[in-house]
């Protein structure tokens, strides 16, 4: 999805009434307040992705949308209906738990089947449901009598995933479901779930602590810091214009530096060089800002003026990441981290080095 | 060049490193591995002082009656007494294995509620309350059962409160109804904390997941916690059914002999009658009826689980 304002099918669904609808929502356990006052509309068919560090409330959040725990304040509505006292066996959502829950006593099937045996559905329905569910997430119809302790992590989460769609939910949860998969199954498993999603056409509310992950599958991504959600865009607008210093930091590697304007002249904290900064509108007048750049933004530059800021440092680190190679430059105090491919690096560990960045790369954010 | 050296060195070094291999496995089975080492005090003791006992009760039951002349003489007269129907003897396996099954059907039904609280409810008042169940057991067990029999009889403590507000005590000293209490009374810890385990082993998530499912509590129940529980009450089942079986105070001291159990018939038989073949038949009955029974139960188990092999 590219940005709201431009694609018309995006436009056509902000203006669609909300499947989820959060008004306030806040949960404290004691003093402690693990989730505070979220404001949040979930469209119909969104891929939503919920992402912070551990014990910034997300699961607390998926848990009270999935109605296993109640709101302290606020309310939860589901087109227009109101969810808070609706139990979690009566609510049309599923949730796909971090620890998968499967039933360890039932065959593959007999877990697929759970939901439909509690609708009471007929038996022979519900195998044909099964099957065509396992065919639906990639398992082969073998499957359906195995035990589902005997199968692998990836296989089970694929029985997980089935088992919640026999449920038929409007919004499927899933709480950090592939984490306890190797890199190269999850990075399978991302793609499939995206697929999944497109396939089925439900709403998807994922819950992570990988940005990563966030970026490969979501139609928009919410950061959340300390129960709070910080920012909700698309994973464009966070990935190039994220709204605070935790954002960008939580994005992945990235330069971030405290600046002060004194008489008028930007400098970074620690280095007696002047910079140039663009100042968005909400912040002019401010004298004291974080600048985040990226790293694949930094270049290495010939001469002073090679960029709109430049810094002189000495080189001390080289990592290959492959097709491209990361260094480490010192400057005064301060250590940068600059990104380049393979053709663009001529630096050794120990050279000194002019580095640089444009303005226009650069973003500035309240401290 | 030094490469292929290398590799050659490499090779003879594997071939070295196989034949010490060879060499060194055929004398490994006339050593006791460490395992059998360490267990054969264990051993020993379980044979000089399970097998052995067990064996020469065995062998008393083929002796000839009224005798000692066991491992001399071979005779089936001990157990023809036994099943003869003119005898009443069958009667007190009748009484011993009913009243063994009616103690964990009504402890499965009792236990449960309290199992369920202990592992899901009170929190940390659980310790305290499997502490109160637990005290009990510090005090022996006829002492307590002398105890209840003042609490039962006639101007006992409830006769006797019942008489102060006018009422009549009802009469239930020394029937099979009090045998019956007695042991469900005395082995009650012992259903209780098997199920504890039981159902402290359905991890909560299972139980939220069949729920976000759809699931009724009822349903819930039936096909999540109630299977998953099961290992821990069939062990309890299980203990407290051989437990019962072979009980005998309850039957004297509550029942006041109202009924006879099959215990007590032996008991009689190795000492007022000196009859040690009958009672050694007796014995080996009931020995095979419970073994059968718990190997049946046992089978149907997975101990590994329950121990958190897995």
């Amino acid at each position: 999805m590219m940005t709201a304002a431009a694609h018309p099918l995006a436009r056509a669904q902000a203006s669609a009434p909300p499947i989820l609808q959060l008004v306030g929502v806040r949960k404290t356990f004691g003093d402690f307040a693990a989730v505070e006052r979220i404001d949040l509309d979930i469209r119909d068919g969104e891929f939503l992705t919920i992402v912070g560090p551990s014990g910034s409330g997300k699961t607390t959040l998926l848990r009270m949308l999935a109605g296993m725990e109640a709101p302290s304040e606020g309310e939860i509505s589901l087109r227009g209906q109101r969810l808070n006292d609706v139990p979690s066996n009566r609510r049309p959502t599923c949730l796909v738990f971090q620890s998968l829950a499967l039933f360890p006593h039932k065959s593959v099937g007999e877990n697929i089947e759970f939901p439909l045996k509690v609708k009471k559905i007929a038996p022979a329905a519900r195998k044909a449901r099964a099957l065509e569910l396992l065919r639906m997430v990639r398992l082969p119809e073998s499957y359906y009598g195995k035990n589902v302790m005997k199968c692998s992590g990836g296989e089970r989460q694929r029985v997980a995933l089935a088992r919640a769609l026999a449920y038929d939910p409007e919004v499927l949860f899933f709480d950090e479901p592939l984490s306890a998969l190797d890199y190269k199954l999850r990075k399978a498993m991302e793609k499939e779930l995206k697929d999944l999603h497109r396939e089925s056409g439900k709403t998807f509310i994922y819950i992570t602590h990988s940005l990563e992950e966030a970026m490969v599958m979501s139609d928009r991504i919410g950061v959340m810091q300390a129960g709070r959600l910080v920012q909700v865009g698309t994973p464009e607008e966070i990935y190039t214009r994220p709204s605070t210093k935790f954002v960008s930091e939580f994005m992945g590697e990235v330069n971030v530096f405290e600046a002060a304007r004194e008489n008028g002249v930007w400098r970074i904290e620690g280095i007696e060089a002047p910079i140039r900064l663009a100042l968005p509108p909400s912040m002019s007048g401010a004298d004291k800002a974080a600048v985040v750049v990226r790293p694949e933004f930094m270049r290495f530059v010939d001469a002073p003026g090679g960029a709109d800021n430049c810094l002189s440092g000495v080189v001390f680190n080289e990592y290959s990441l492959g097709s491209r190679i990361q260094y480490q430059v010192r400057v005064g105090e301060k250590t940068f981290l600059l990104e380049l491919s393979r053709a663009n690096a001529r630096k050794g560990e120990g050279d000194a080095a002019l580095i640089g960045w444009d303005s226009a790369d650069a973003i500035v954010v309240g401290t | 060049m030094a490469d292929v050296t290398l590799n050659r060195s490499a090779a003879v070094e594997a071939a070295r490193g196989d034949a010490q291999g060879k060499a060194a496995n055929p004398a490994s089975p006339r050593k006791l591995s460490r395992g059998m080492l360490c267990s054969l005090p264990v051993l020993l003791t379980l044979l000089l002082g399970f097998v052995a006992p067990l064996a020469t009760v065995a062998a008393y039951a083929f002796a000839t009656p009224r005798s000692f002349d066991v491992f001399r003489s071979f005779t089936l007269e001990n157990f023809e007494t036994i099943f003869d129907p003119a005898n009443t003897v069958w009667t007190s396996f009748v009484w011993s294995l009913a009243l063994a099954t009616a103690t964990v059907v009504l402890l499965a039904i009792i236990a449960y509620p309290i199992a369920w609280g202990l592992a899901r409810v009170f929190g940390r008042w659980a310790g305290f309350v499997s502490v109160l169940f637990v005290f009990p057991l510090f005090v022996s067990e006829n002492v307590r059962l002398y105890g209840w029999s003042l609490f039962f009889i006639k101007n006992g403590v409830l006769d006797g409160a019942l008489k102060l507000i006018g009422m009549a005590g009802p009469d239930v000293l020394y029937t099979p109804g009090a045998t019956l209490f007695g042991m469900v009374y005395v082995y009650l810890p012992f259903m209780l904390f098997p199920m504890v385990l039981g159902l402290a082993m359905v991890p909560k998530e299972l139980v939220e997941a069949a729920r976000d499912l759809g699931a009724s509590r009822l349903m819930i129940w039936r096909e999540i916690e109630l299977p998953l529980a099961m290992p821990g009450i069939m062990i309890g089942m299980l203990l407290t059914f051989v437990l019962a079986v072979g009980a005998v105070a309850e039957s004297k001291i509550l029942g006041g002999q109202s009924v006879i159990v099959a215990t007590h018939d032996i008991e009689i038989a190795f000492t007022y009658a000196q009859n040690w073949p009958l009672g050694s038949a007796l014995a080996l009955i009931l020995t095979v009826i419970v073994g059968v029974l718990s190997l049946v139960a046992i089978s149907r188990l997975d101990l590994d689980r329950i121990l958190g092999r897995r």
